[in-house]
């Protein structure tokens, strides 16, 4: 033993290299709650009764049957396997390593059919997981817009508080312009130079004026709700044949695939601004990490000032960042009144900026994590809109706030800490 | 005058609070160093050109606050450009503009005249009313309205000044009003001032506790208290609205609607000056709250550790201050400050009992009079008037002139917008800029989604 002792205490602990512990407990505990809960659920309300999945449509290539499920043994199976999950995370925070996420994905699986079971458990109607699944992919649609739009920006150092307020432009334009001209493309367009309008307005006080971006975004959102409900009142009404009924986008199958089943409705008889949005996230994704204009916008929002002095023009890239962040929240605005519903109404993007922006934040700046962000929000909120057709036992409002809930325990439990880029917020001062 | 910006900090020169602060034992050199950088910063404000007339008239144009009265002015004007250009009549009289412009003109004058006064028959002095009492009860209407807009703005700037932005403060005010709703109809037999304490306690707390929520994730998880109080506020909503659609919970009995019964006599907030005007005690306690806030930061330790926190958690964690715990307080005491405006709603201003949208949009509208107010407790007290004002001004106008409320919302915003940028006010009046001096301190971080975690 040639560890020293001080005052009769061995040190050999002190002596040798320090353990680190870079696992946490906390998404072990926010597991193990969970399955709790859900168990207490099954337990305190047991639901008798076959729960059916319906997996195909009418126009399949080929039919799948129904699922039709016992339903209390479906949701005790799910709950083993995620109960086995739990254990395996357990373990494995134990031996100081990560819980994986296929593990993780198991679990909200697992706990997904089984909570599905239970809630269409002897339910007259059919659970149809493509509607589930398709409309999730519509409801995301403004939300990964917007958090796209979010990313570019604060990937440049800029914050957008104001993605509400792009979206609620882009929204009304494509209203009046839509309708004025009885194009959609039309009212498309008008929704992206209105968003990048108001962006323009965002870096102007931002970038130039350096005025505090927290401001500027809580203030933009401010007005163009103000601006947009009081032309709505005064102008909108009066002229609403004219200036408020468009045209929508027609859905576009793309022949064949969109025969597949489950598959192929979901994700290939969509409208043109849904395709787009797959092209877009992966467009962003290239664009921010494999090219030089993504370097270059990543690079200014990390640290400015290395950045100017190899010869990037901050203020310039910041505002063509901005611009282009502007561009893309602008077509999640489109989607409001051009695909969604023919008419705008007041304040009708009901927070869905503020989601976005949670979406970028839960998605680490990172555009395809944020896109998922906003799809896992979608399918909650789309969830909460079949049960209720088949009719679930559960409050509505609960299952309203299921889509919150589910992103409170995400964030507490499975993100944690998100680190913005390092100058996300700072105006650039040239020395 | 180093920062005209209202941003989370205050407006008190840092040098000077550098100087206030700093030991003398402790650091040799520090003050000697600050108060020579403090000279020299003087130096440059009093840089004169001789003509001692117009040095006074550069110093007075330069000032904020000939800022503040060019941003209202502006954003006056906008709101102007809005009700001309929406307007009925001039849009007929538009037509045959170059026959007659007169009309036209006319016609502009009377609708943007027509509004303002309306506004300020509606938010200050009613000249049209008989009795001085009908013509001030616009006044109290302002105060009225302002009690909540204060106590939520400090709520949110309090929180500023902490480094985190709460975006919760519908949330907040949703389940304080609740808990103070239920107090106040639900509890029987109490005698008036104890049952009245009873629902205020439990309101703040109900506030404080809901917002705590966020200040122990971010404390203890590191999640982010953007993200987590926006969750919070849906949660709240749906939550209150299930209260309130259940039989036997928050509704009244033998009604459909998700409404509650009104508020017991007992609990209620008494009038402030009679029975016929609205303002009651709930205005004073908004007070007393801007008083609190202002010891809370300027004179107490735990404030200090808020604004050390505010502006650097690593250096305030090196200096000992237990940050995820002052993570937890700050969202405490923010939260307690938005649900006295909860609580207010409930028992002062709408007694008649309340559903889902008691929060009146003011959760949202307390971010802007904290930013307004510098996040400052006497600015937010300022900001909260001024809004308080355009919102009684504005129902009123849109009463009397059919001009719809929301060109409140423009001209709030614009100024906000206008205030935050001098130079750009200065640039449109052709003010003369301040001599521009040399940025000392580094430019303020944004609190929004940039306060990392404690790590």
């Amino acid at each position: 033993m040639t560890a020293t002792t001080v005052d009769g205490a061995p040190v050999s602990a002190a002596a040798g290299p320090r353990a680190v512990r870079t696992v946490t407990w906390k998404t072990v505990t926010v597991l193990a709650v969970v399955l709790a809960l859900y168990a207490l659920l099954l337990l305190l309300a047991p639901h008798e009764g076959a729960a059916r999945f319906r997996l195909s449509t009418d126009r399949d290539l080929f039919v799948l049957p129904t699922l039709e499920l016992p339903a209390l043994t479906t949701a005790w199976v799910c709950a083993a396997v995620a109960l086995a999950v739990v254990g395996l995370a357990v373990a494995r925070t134990r031996g100081g390593r990560r819980v994986p996420v296929w593990a993780t994905a198991l679990y909200a699986a697992a706990l997904l059919v089984g909570f599905l079971a239970w809630a269409a458990a002897g339910s007259p109607r059919d659970l149809s997981v493509v509607g589930l699944l398709s409309g999730a992919v519509v409801l995301c649609v403004p939300i990964v817009y917007g958090a796209l739009g979010g990313v570019i920006g604060e990937r440049a150092g800029v914050v957008n508080i104001a993605i509400e307020g792009q979206l609620l432009a882009g929204a009304f334009t494509a209203a009046v312009v839509g309708s004025l001209t009885d194009s959609p493309w039309a009212g498309l367009l008008a929704a992206v130079l209105a968003s990048t309008l108001v962006a323009l307005v965002l870096g102007m006080f931002a970038i130039t004026y350096k005025v505090n971006q927290v401001i500027v975004g809580v203030v933009l959102n401010v007005l163009v709700i103000g601006l947009t409900s009081f032309l709505y009142s005064q102008v909108l009404v009066p002229g609403a044949e004219t200036l408020n009924s468009t045209t929508r986008f027609a859905r576009i199958p793309v022949p064949f695939l969109e025969r597949i089943p489950l598959v192929g409705p979901v994700l290939f008889n969509q409208t043109i601004v849904v395709y787009l949005m797959f092209v877009m996230v992966a467009v962003v994704w290239f664009a921010l990490y494999r090219t030089r204009w993504g370097l270059r916008v990543r690079a200014v929002g990390e640290h400015p000032k290395a950045a100017d002095t190899v010869g990037i023009d901050v203020v310039r890239t910041r505002y063509r960042a901005v611009l282009t962040a502007g561009a893309v929240a602008g077509l999640g605005g489109a989607f409001y009144t051009v695909v969604s519903i023919n008419q705008f109404n007041r304040e009708m993007t009901a927070g869905a900026g503020f989601i976005a922006l949670a979406a970028v934040i839960f998605g680490k700046w990172d555009p395809v994590r944020a896109a998922l962000a906003g799809l896992l929000f979608g399918f909650a909120t789309n969830l909460q809109n079949v049960l209720s057709v088949v009719g679930s036992p559960v409050p509505s409002q609960f299952m309203l706030m299921l889509p919150y809930v589910v992103t409170l325990l995400a964030v507490a439990g499975l993100v944690g800490r998100s680190r913005a880029p390092a100058a996300d917020g700072v105006p650039y001062t040239k020395e | 005058m180093s920062a005209q910006t209202p941003g989370p900090r205050g407006p008190e020169n840092p040098l000077d609070e550098a100087l206030e602060t700093a030991d003398p034992a402790a650091e040799p050199g520090l003050v000697e160093e600050l108060e020579q950088e403090r000279a020299r910063e003087r130096a440059d404000l009093a840089e004169d050109t001789g003509d001692r007339w117009r040095d006074a008239m550069r110093h007075v144009v330069s000032g904020g606050w000939v800022v503040s009265v060019g941003a209202i002015v502006l954003a006056v004007l906008a709101g102007s450009v809005m009700i001309v250009l929406t307007d009925e009549r001039v849009q007929e009289t538009a037509g045959y503009f170059f026959a007659r412009p007169t009309d036209m003109l006319a016609a502009a004058g009377d609708a943007v005249g027509g509004a303002y006064s309306a506004l300020f028959r509606g938010a200050v002095y009613n000249y049209q009313a008989d009795t001085f009492a009908a013509a001030i009860r616009p006044l109290t209407q302002t105060l009225t309205n302002a009690a909540p807009l204060v106590a939520a703005g400090l709520g949110v700037a309090l929180a500023f000044r902490a480094g985190l932005f709460n975006i919760g403060g519908q949330g907040q005010m949703l389940m304080a009003a609740t808990a103070a709703g239920w107090i106040g109809f639900g509890v029987t037999g109490l005698p008036f001032p104890l049952h009245l304490l009873l629902a205020l306690v439990a309101g703040v707390l109900a506030g404080g506790l809901w917002a705590g929520i966020a200040g122990f994730l971010k404390a203890r998880t590191g999640a982010h208290e953007v993200i987590v109080t926006i969750m919070l506020n849906y949660v709240a909503f749906y939550l209150v609205s299930y209260l309130l659609a259940t039989p036997g919970l928050l509704q009244a009995p033998g009604s459909a609607n998700p409404k509650t019964p009104p508020m017991r006599e007992s609990a209620i907030l008494p009038p402030l000056l009679g029975g016929q005007f609205p303002l009651h005690w709930g205005f004073v306690l908004s007070l007393l709250a801007v008083a609190l806030v202002w010891w809370l930061l300027n004179r107490s330790s735990l404030g200090f550790a808020f604004r050390a926190v505010g502006e650097n958690p690593k250096a305030a964690r090196v200096a000992g201050i237990d940050v995820p715990r002052t993570t937890v307080s700050v969202m405490l005491v923010a939260g307690a400050l938005v649900g006295l405006a909860g609580v207010q709603q409930v028992l002062g201003t709408v007694t008649t009992g309340f559903s889902s949208d008691i929060d009146a949009g003011i959760g949202f509208d307390a971010i802007t009079v904290a930013l307004l107010g510098g996040s400052n407790p006497w600015g937010v007290l300022a900001a909260g008037t001024l809004f308080g004002g355009f919102k009684a001004g504005g129902s009123a106008m849109q009463a009397a002139e059919g001009i719809p409320i929301e060109i409140v919302l423009v001209v709030q915003s614009l100024i906000v917008l206008f205030i935050a940028a001098p130079p750009l006010v200065r640039a449109i009046f052709r003010l003369p800029q301040p001599a521009t001096r040399r940025r000392r301190t580094p430019p303020v971080r944004s609190t929004a989604t940039t306060t990392e975690g404690q790590a």
